[in-house]
């Protein structure tokens, strides 16, 4: 049981440490949101990627970067309702 | 997988990234002295602002093999230092700081504190420091953030603390700066936005009333904690922050940016608020808000102001007013923000003001530009808004600013620094007959895009250029004294005499010199203090002070052939194969030594060193005679002219020159002795300074031509002169010190001699056919021109004429209005006065318009006129063909009738058609109201085009529809390859259209966007799925895929190296090679029909092959071009890429696997002697995605001539080989192949 308990308290550890680290119940729109905020974060992150994509849109350097952070708010729509 | 392969490539960089990502100022040498440091890709450079010639020279370029994110600059309280943090990707925070002694950066502290990588939740991404120096903050976009407390100690060195938490889960930050708070507790100034509830609410509600939060931390240094001390809620669209200045200066707090909004916010001050004006004009949509993109605060005498500048690159002039007190006297109370039109200048990346009244523009795209200031726009009639007229809440309702764009009033420019940020492609050719190839690029984007060629030289400029009376041979320059600062003389040497001019004021003929006119010189020198020497065939003519002569003939029947002086010996060769030497006296009188020495063969060169300081002869002479030897002879007194030693050459030596140059090996300075060849050969080996052994030749063939070698002078270090047929400089690069040789950017010469006069006191006179030509070399950091021609849009392909030389760019413009729908709103009659006037769009951008698009194809000649021949507007092609079907031409009229074309090119070929006789027509690839993000359209189409008049116009004959906008094109076997979506069609040229002839759908997961071709085989190349192989079957008129690959590459750019294999980059900045199994390879190209492979069972829901990785590589930059080709003449292929930053890079191939091993551990070495300044890891850098595989960090290996001298030796000694060994290792792989 103590086994089971510390694996559980590693876990917590890591979760809250690591933001993104899943568990049993993770859900889709957990899952997926996590992908989508890390992917956004790394185009803000590598300098060329961000320019790459300020091309492709027509768009200063500065705006696509607000624009990719404005996305990680909610990046894959409404969460699901919850069912009770 | 191991990462041994059994293809090896040496990564070499040939231009480093010019993109600036960040620039920040200091004083880094600690002097008064600004300098501006920037951060390009994995380089930091520091350059320094010359306030006088107002130009930027580059001090230091370091390569730090990492992602720099961020940059700050800090001092500590009185010290006048400023130390440089980076946040990059290493999971560590690096201080560094410049010392200038050793022109170095130096690592003072490196703090680990979380992953390495670029990552959500590791810090890294926002960076700021207290304006007092006392502590920095530094956080990711998610959650984290950790301040450090800076401090000295006892020994007055830079502390740092361990990192103080300042944490909050689900908490985006936009942006993050410090408060100027004067010697108060530092604070922290961060934009966040906590997205805890609307993860949580299903209704979306949480979502929509989000608050954008500015939040202030405090540091409390007393009790070494930090606190969220305030928190507002300010603009939801703000995106930047900037400090406004505290303490005695200002009122402190922060100005936030938004769209269409600049607020001033501090915890006890009320908010005040100013919109961002819009443009006026007749194309400009007067609904459309900005943002601020970029900005800086200045600080002077007292006040301070901002210049904020808006996405369409406007400057404005932003200040503060105070409340002031009955006495007049300013409060620290804020009473209004005030903001004005400044000027426009490029879009930047970041804006530096220097003290010295400049202001650098690190621009987005294209040339970086920096300006003096001419005035602060404190007394011109743009109108002021201030908050006082504007609510302080953006959602309440407001009255726009607006105001008219004008050129620039307050700001010049000085200097424009070329950059080629963003390249969008570039290719390999030689279209101007010269030795080398050039590189061609289209790069820029918006009005700012270039067409750029290439060339690898240094510039020169000429100073003068005349012509003379007849073809002379040589040309010398003397002085008069040895105390003159500059030359006296220019001594020409004709067939059949000798002309001497004076340089003063005029350059005239002099005849009372007391030179020898009837016949030809083989030398002159100044000889001791004040006389000269001249040497000719038949005798040597001794100038002494007063115009005494004295006269050494020739002997009998034999005449000097060959001369070397310097300021006190003469040495002269004779026909007959005998030397004689002569040593000046102390009386000044030239004294002939009674030994003499016949040569074996004829004497073709002689040299003789300069006299050492404090010697009072140079030990050497070096003969070269025409058995192909050269021999050193000594001229020490106790053995004149006894053999030192000899060395065998490929062939006769035709110049000679010994000659002591700065050396990195050594650290210190080293004789060497240049050799140059009839052969066209220059070889450069060491000479010993006690035994005149030779040793550590290197080789390098110059031209067809002899060489001659001439020394000169430049930026005060000794360079060689190497004429050839083409003009060569040998110097030190002034940053590493190792030897450079890069050919002059100037007409070929025959003869050169180093020239000194006030005007130009490092120059060059040479002689090229009849004329004298003075020049000078000025830069020796660039050894690659450019050369630019404007283009219209953002370039996004180019192709050249396959017999002319000319290349075709297509260009294009998202959210652009064209010209003709710009016309037509300059010709709308309800048009204000003063809203027609067009600015030029280089300068201002064009008008912009959602949903538009500009586009064009233009027709380039970069060779003769160096202009744009024509340039097609794919909105005004129709109607141009329209024009003329009605007077009679034969157009498709079905195809012309639509009104708004809005069409955007995206790919061009140039394809020749078995149909129709193989003439070749330009293929151009567009889309109809493309949207990037996310992907729509209307429809594709492929235009044709005829070229007439050799290329230099084109014709539309007509475009056909596609489903989707063709990416790729490729003539393919005499028809017409394309990848439509995810289709790969074939086409054949038609009467009226395109008439598709065989197709195969889906033949890649996502999205064709490059195809190349050999044979039948065709390389196919996916957006987001790397590359699959498909074969086409003739008989059968089928593709079929047979091999991809097993990663998901999304790729950019690729070429076939050899028929099995394909390097391609992608977009996450790696370079790869991918090769077919030889097995799959043979079975698809087995003859006859494809039955086989069509019905083979596909593997993993793929083709049924797997293509296998042979090299992969991280190399930071976006590769969007690569080519397989040869850079220098003579020598191997290499494959060269070409990277969206402005990089330009090669893979050189190994040939023998004893040089990998020992690159391959020269690497591991200096991973470990010389780790990199941010505290990446080598390894794992170029290991980002993929581990690093068959290729060796040739940027690394050549960061070898950087180290000190022990390091050097301890390295050389692991690999048992000495220092000069591995530096000619190392400079023999780059010169053999690149520049």
């Amino acid at each position: 049981m103590a086994d089971k308990l510390r694996a559980q308290q590693q876990l917590e550890a890591l979760q809250s440490r690591y933001v993104g680290t899943g568990h049993a119940d993770t859900t889709k729109f957990e899952w997926t949101s996590n992908i989508a905020r890390d992917s956004y974060a790394s185009y803000v992150g590598h300098p060329p990627l961000l320019q790459y994509m300020a091309i492709g849109l027509g768009e200063p350097r500065e705006k696509v970067r607000l624009q990719m952070v404005e996305k990680m708010v909610q990046p894959v729509g409404k969460p699901p309702a919850v069912e009770d | 997988m191991a990462t041994t392969s059994s293809m090896f490539m040496y990564s070499l960089t040939i231009q480093p990234p010019t993109a600036v990502t960040q620039a920040i100022l200091g004083q880094f040498a600690g002097t008064k002295e600004q300098q501006i440091v920037t951060a390009s890709g994995s380089r930091l450079t520091l350059q320094r602002p010359d306030a006088t010639h107002g130009n930027l020279t580059t001090l230091l370029s370091h390569d730090v093999f990492g992602i720099i994110r961020s940059l700050a600059a800090f001092r500590l309280a009185g010290s006048n230092k400023d130390y440089i943090i980076i946040g990059s990707d290493s999971g560590r925070i690096t201080i560094i700081e410049y010392v200038p002694a050793q022109n170095r950066f130096n690592r003072v502290h490196l703090e680990t504190f979380g992953k390495s990588g670029v990552r959500r939740v590791i810090p890294g991404q926002h960076l700021a420091a207290d304006p007092k120096g006392r502590a920095c903050m530094i956080a990711s976009v998610e959650k984290n953030k950790l301040v450090y407390v800076l401090n000295r100690n006892a020994q007055a060195e830079l502390t740092i603390s361990s990192p103080l938490e300042a944490h909050k889960n689900q908490t985006l930050v936009f942006a993050m700066i410090a408060l100027d708070v004067g010697y108060e507790n530092p604070i922290f100034a961060a934009l966040e936005l906590d997205y805890g509830d609307s993860d949580q609410d299903p209704t979306g509600r949480a979502y929509e009333n989000a608050d954008k939060q500015l939040v202030f931390y405090e540091l409390d240094l007393g009790l070494n904690h930090v606190v969220r001390k305030w928190t507002d809620t300010v603009d939801r669209t703000a995106n930047m922050l900037f400090q406004v200045p505290g303490g005695t200066d200002g009122p402190s707090g922060v100005l936030v940016c938004g769209e269409e909004s600049i607020t001033y916010r501090h915890a006890n001050q009320e908010a005040f608020r100013v919109p961002i004006p819009r443009r006026k004009g007749a194309t400009e949509d007067p609904e459309r808000k900005r943002y601020i993109t970029a900005g800086v605060m200045h600080k002077m005498r007292g006040t301070f102001f901002f210049l904020l500048q808006s996405e369409d690159g406007d400057l404005f002039k932003v200040t503060i007013d105070m409340v002031e007190d009955d006495n007049g006297q300013p409060t620290g109370e804020v009473a209004r923000l005030k903001i004005k039109y400044f000027d426009t200048v490029p879009l930047a990346s970041s804006l530096c003001i220097l003290k010295s009244g400049f202001l650098f523009v690190a621009a987005e795209a294209g040339s970086h530009h920096f300006y003096q200031f001419e005035k602060l726009g404190d007394d011109d009639n743009e109108e002021v808004f201030d908050s006082d007229n504007f609510p302080a809440d953006p959602t309440e309702p407001y009255e726009p600013a607006y105001f008219h764009p004008r050129s620039a009033e307050n700001v010049a420019l000085v200097q424009s620094i070329d950059s080629m940020n963003p390249m969008m492609s570039c290719k390999v050719a030689n279209l101007t007959d010269e030795d080398a190839p050039q590189i061609y690029s289209i790069c820029g984007s918006g009005a700012r895009s270039n067409f750029k060629t290439l060339k690898h030289g240094l510039s020169v400029s000429e100073i003068v250029e005349s012509e003379l009376p007849s073809m002379p041979s040589a040309v010398w320059t003397t002085k008069r004294n040895r105390e003159d600062q500059y030359d006296a003389y220019i001594v020409l040497s004709f067939a059949n005499g000798t002309l001497v001019l004076s340089i003063g004021e005029t350059v005239e003929e002099v005849t009372d010199t007391g030179f020898l006119s009837s016949a030809p010189t083989l030398a002159v020198q100044l000889l001791g203090e004040d006389a000269l020497v001249q040497v000719h065939p038949k005798g040597i003519r001794h100038i002494r002070p007063g115009g005494r002569i004295n006269e050494w003939p020739a002997p009998q029947h034999r005449s000097i052939v060959a001369a070397t002086t310097n300021e006190r010996q003469v040495a002269v060769a004779l026909s007959s194969g005998e030397i004689v030497y002569f040593e000046m006296d102390v009386d000044g009188s030239l004294a002939e030594y009674d030994e003499k020495r016949e040569m074996s063969g004829t004497v073709t060169c002689l040299s003789l060193g300069e006299v050492p300081a404090g010697r009072v002869r140079s030990a050497f002479l070096a003969v070269g005679c025409d058995d192909s030897t050269v021999r050193i002879l000594s001229l020490d007194p106790d053995s004149t002219l006894e053999n030192k030693s000899v060395q065998a050459l490929t062939a006769a030596p035709s110049s000679l020159n010994i000659m002591p140059m700065a050396d990195s090996s050594s650290g210190g300075s080293t004789l060497y002795l240049h050799i140059g060849l009839y052969s066209g050969v220059y070889l450069r080996t060491v000479l010993d300074e006690v035994t005149g052994e030779l040793s550590d030749t290197r080789t390098r063939f110059l031209g067809p031509r002899p060489v001659k070698l001439f020394r000169v002078s430049v930026q005060g270090q000794p360079a060689v002169l190497a004429l050839s047929s083409r003009s060569w400089l040998g110097y030190s690069e002034p940053q590493t010190k190792s030897f450079m040789l890069t050919p002059l950017d100037y007409v070929p010469l025959e003869w050169g001699w180093s020239f000194s006069s006030e005007q130009c006191t490092e120059g060059m006179v040479g002689i090229q056919a009849q004329n004298l030509r003075i020049f000078n070399v000025e830069k020796l950091s660039n050894n690659l021109l450019q050369e630019t021609i404007p283009l219209c849009y953002t370039p996004r392909h180019f192709v050249r004429h396959p017999d002319h030389p000319l290349f075709y760019v297509i260009s294009s413009d998202a959210n652009v209005l064209a010209p003709s729908t710009r016309r037509r709103l300059l010709a709308d009659p309800a048009l204000v006065n003063g809203d027609a006037a067009v600015l030029p769009p280089e300068d201002f951008g064009y008008p912009r318009g959602k949903g538009h698009w500009a586009s064009c194809i233009q027709v380039v000649d970069p060779v003769t006129t160096k202009s744009v021949l024509e340039t097609l507007e794919l909105e005004e092609i129709e109607e141009a063909a329209k024009q003329a079907a009605v007077n009679g031409a034969s157009v498709n009229q079905a195809v012309v009738s639509q009104a708004a074309v809005n069409e955007a090119a995206v790919s061009m070929c140039i394809a020749s058609f078995a149909s129709q006789d193989n003439e070749t027509f330009l293929v151009v690839g567009t889309g109809k109201d493309m949207v990037t993000s996310p992907r729509s359209f209307t429809c594709g189409f492929i235009h044709v085009y005829r070229f007439h008049n050799n290329g230099r116009s084109i014709e539309f004959i007509h475009k056909t529809k596609t489903d989707a906008p063709p990416l790729a094109l490729l003539p393919f076997q005499g028809r017409l390859l394309a990848g439509v979506g995810a289709d790969l069609k074939i086409y054949d040229l038609g009467m009226k259209q395109l008439l598709r002839k065989s197709q195969c759908l889906s033949v890649v997961p996502n999205l064709i966007v490059d195809l190349q071709t050999q044979g039948s085989r065709i390389i196919v190349a996916d957006v987001r799925e790397s590359v699959t192989y498909v074969v086409y079957k003739f008989a059968e008129n089928t593709l079929i895929p047979f091999a991809d690959d097993t990663i998901a590459r999304y790729t950019t750019a690729t070429t076939m190296l050899d028929y099995e294999t394909t390097a391609g980059g992608d977009k996450f900045g790696n370079l790869w090679a991918l090769r077919c199994p030889a097995k799959a390879s043979e079975a698809a190209d087995e003859e006859g029909g494809g039955a086989h492979l069509v019905h083979e069972r596909g593997y993993l829901q793929g083709t049924s092959n797997r293509l296998e990785l042979m090299v992969h590589f991280f190399t930071q930059d976006i590769p969007t071009a690569l080519h397989k080709t040869a850079l220098v003449p003579g020598g191997r292929e290499v494959l060269l890429w070409g990277g969206l930053m402005g990089t330009l890079g090669i893979l050189v191939p190994f040939v023998s696997r004893e040089d990998v091993d020992f690159f391959q551990s020269l690497e591991g070495h200096l991973r470990a002697e010389d780790a990199p300044l941010a505290g990446r890891d080598h390894l794992i850098y170029r290991s980002y995605y993929v581990p690093v595989k068959g290729v060796i960090d040739g940027d690394l290996c050549e960061r070898y001539a950087r180290l000190g001298r022990d390091a050097k030796e301890r390295i050389a000694g692991e690999l048992d080989r000495s220092v000069r060994e591995v530096e000619r290792k190392i400079a023999d792989m780059r010169t053999r192949v690149a520049y």
